[in-house]
């Protein structure tokens, strides 16, 4: 009995620690400035939702958001569309160099954005690209398409060869198999991988703060942006992170169960 | 099964010729080769020039390895470094040691409705937004009006000027980061505990009345790549982290929370000396690859 209650105390104590800090943010977003800037905090408070009100008459935040829906789905698509094929051959054929190229996939996750955020800006002045959509789309696939060829490398290979045979004596050539057999058994895993690049593309912040300056500012951009100056619109700040944190939450809790394999590359399954 | 059809595999009827696979991984690769390798070679080039982007007249001549002996002769940039250890050494066995408690907890049978629950609630810190969390540990962590200072008070301590000092800044971007890769930790470890075959964990159990026992003869095993793969992982993040203490502090007060990755961008985009900064971020990428190789050598075993 005793330790059945340690056991839900401990519980508890996981779900209190973890959601802690998110739900002050929330309810930070529903006070009022003088309800946020009192001391000590108060708990209990009139909620009111003149921060959002506010927000999304600032064309400001609502225009970061579009811009991260555009740079994300994009880039998103764009990973797809470029990591599927190339999931498909590491999945199904040996070649020279494969480990090689496994390596280097892998490192792309590692390396920190800042070793890509210098050279890219300086190519990017030069290229006239600064600030544009373009450019947050194409750097956002080099993490994307990893992502991308891990999962849906390990999705295809647990397909069975059996099916892939009966199609060869079919007389299908590798494309066809590739896009009937490979693609819609895939799909599971295809879609995962889709929900973590546009989660990463959205949470991104190095790439944009540096690439972009007025007018394809992202979201998280944005929301950074309101730090600075005298008497900080905090209630605003909050309810733009909501708004920002709101969508990926809902995304992540979809592929709960793959998020450890997300993370680490799927070195631990 | 006959003789023809275990050998299948290795013959050369594949079905496909020699360059199929090639065609598969082109456009990936082509792509992956023109926004990151492409931009890194640039960045090599770039670090043995003089590179200040707001004086151009004086053109960006080469000057050799004069920017990597800066580099390797700031003492800045190896108090960064050595910031940034510290700070792995700091959140690395916090989050492990309390990764494994919610492990466990989520890992012991009954409780099912509240276990689904926490073990749901863990994917939250790790979606935050990396921004956001800095956002949201400006607000616990105000002086005045933060609630972080209530807990304190609570518990009959004073008031922390945590964000203004060199002590309570450290301490708060610890406790973000804890916040958001502890779960991380633990659905890791989870994953490792229920890879322990059930028959041998129920045996002993019986055997054994002794949890630690129990953990350390029984389920360390499965815990150890795990581990291991925390511990790689967790210093490449480190050595990337960016976005939450950017936000929190800045770097500051003073070089308190000046991490690497914040180091290097303030050469690179506030002082705008690119050539250092190229060299710095190659210096750290070079770091990044040892530890991908690590990576690789312990726990990609069986695609070598």
């Amino acid at each position: 009995m005793r330790g059945k209650i340690l056991h839900a105390i401990g519980l508890t104590a996981i779900v209190v620690f973890t959601l802690f800090p998110f739900v002050w943010m929330v309810m930070a977003s529903f006070k009022t400035q003088s309800d946020i800037l009192a001391s000590p905090p108060v708990w209990f408070f009139t909620p009111t939702l003149q921060n959002y009100v506010d927000i999304f008459a600032d064309t400001k935040v609502s225009g970061a958001i579009v811009n991260s829906l555009i740079v994300a789905t994009l880039s998103t698509l764009l990973s797809v569309v470029l990591g599927t094929p190339a999931a498909f051959a590491l999945a199904r054929y040996d070649f020279r160099g494969k480990s090689d190229l496994w390596f280097w996939f892998i490192s792309n996750r590692m390396t920190s954005p800042i070793v890509l955020a210098l050279p890219v800006y300086l190519l990017a002045m030069y290229a006239n690209l600064l600030d544009t959509h373009l450019v947050l789309i194409l750097i956002y696939l080099t993490f994307n398409i990893p992502i991308v060829v891990w999962i849906v490398t390990d999705q295809f290979k647990s397909i069975p060869p059996d099916l892939e045979q009966a199609a060869r004596l079919d007389g299908a050539d590798q494309f066809t198999i590739f896009r009937k057999i490979y693609l819609p058994l895939g799909a599971p895993g295809i879609a995962v991988s889709a929900i973590f690049s546009f989660i990463f593309s959205w949470n991104e912040l190095l790439y944009a703060l540096v690439l972009t300056r007025r007018n394809v500012q992202t979201a998280p951009v944005v929301a950074t942006s309101f730090m600075s100056g005298y008497e900080l619109p905090w209630g605003k700040i909050m309810a733009t992170g909501t708004v920002i944190v709101l969508p990926v939450t809902i995304f992540a809790l979809i592929v709960s169960r793959h998020m450890v394999r997300g993370l680490t590359m799927g070195a631990t399954k | 099964m006959s003789e023809a059809m275990r050998a299948a595999p290795t013959k050369p009827n594949r079905g496909y010729g020699r360059w199929t696979p090639l065609w598969f991984l082109a456009p990936a690769v082509l792509t992956l080769f023109l926004i990151g390798i492409y931009p890194t070679i640039f960045a090599l080039v770039t670090s043995f020039r003089r590179y200040n982007i707001t004086r151009p007249r004086e053109g960006f001549p080469f000057v050799g390895f004069e920017n990597y002996v800066s580099v390797l002769t700031d003492s800045t940039f190896w108090s960064s470094l050595l910031l940034t250890a510290k700070f792995y050494v700091t959140v690395l066995p916090i989050q492990v040691v309390l990764g494994l408690i919610i492990a466990l907890l989520l890992h012991k049978p009954g409780m099912g409705l509240l276990k689904s629950l926490a073990r749901v609630t863990l994917v939250v810190p790790l979606a935050t937004t990396y921004a956001v969390v800095g956002l949201i540990g400006r607000l616990i962590f105000n002086r005045d009006f933060g609630v972080a200072n209530q807990f304190l008070s609570f518990a009959g301590f004073g008031p922390v000027d945590w964000l203004s000092t060199p002590g309570g800044a450290f301490a708060a971007i610890v406790i973000m980061d804890v916040w958001q890769w502890t779960p991380f930790c633990a659905l890791i470890f989870l994953a490792g505990l229920s890879m322990v075959p059930g028959e041998i964990e129920e045996a002993a159990r019986l055997e054994t009345s002794s949890k630690l026992a129990l953990l350390r003869h029984v389920q360390l095993p499965y815990l150890l790549p795990g581990l291991t793969a925390v511990m790689i992982l967790r210093s490449a993040d480190v050595l990337k982290l960016f976005d939450m203490v950017f936000v929190m502090t800045r770097g500051g007060p003073g070089s308190a929370t000046d991490l690497i990755s914040i180091y290097i961008q303030r050469v690179g985009f506030r002082i705008f000396d690119l050539g250092t900064a190229s060299a710095q971020a190659i210096l750290l990428l070079i770091i990044t690859i040892v530890i991908s190789r690590l990576y690789i050598r312990l726990l990609y075993r069986e695609v070598q």
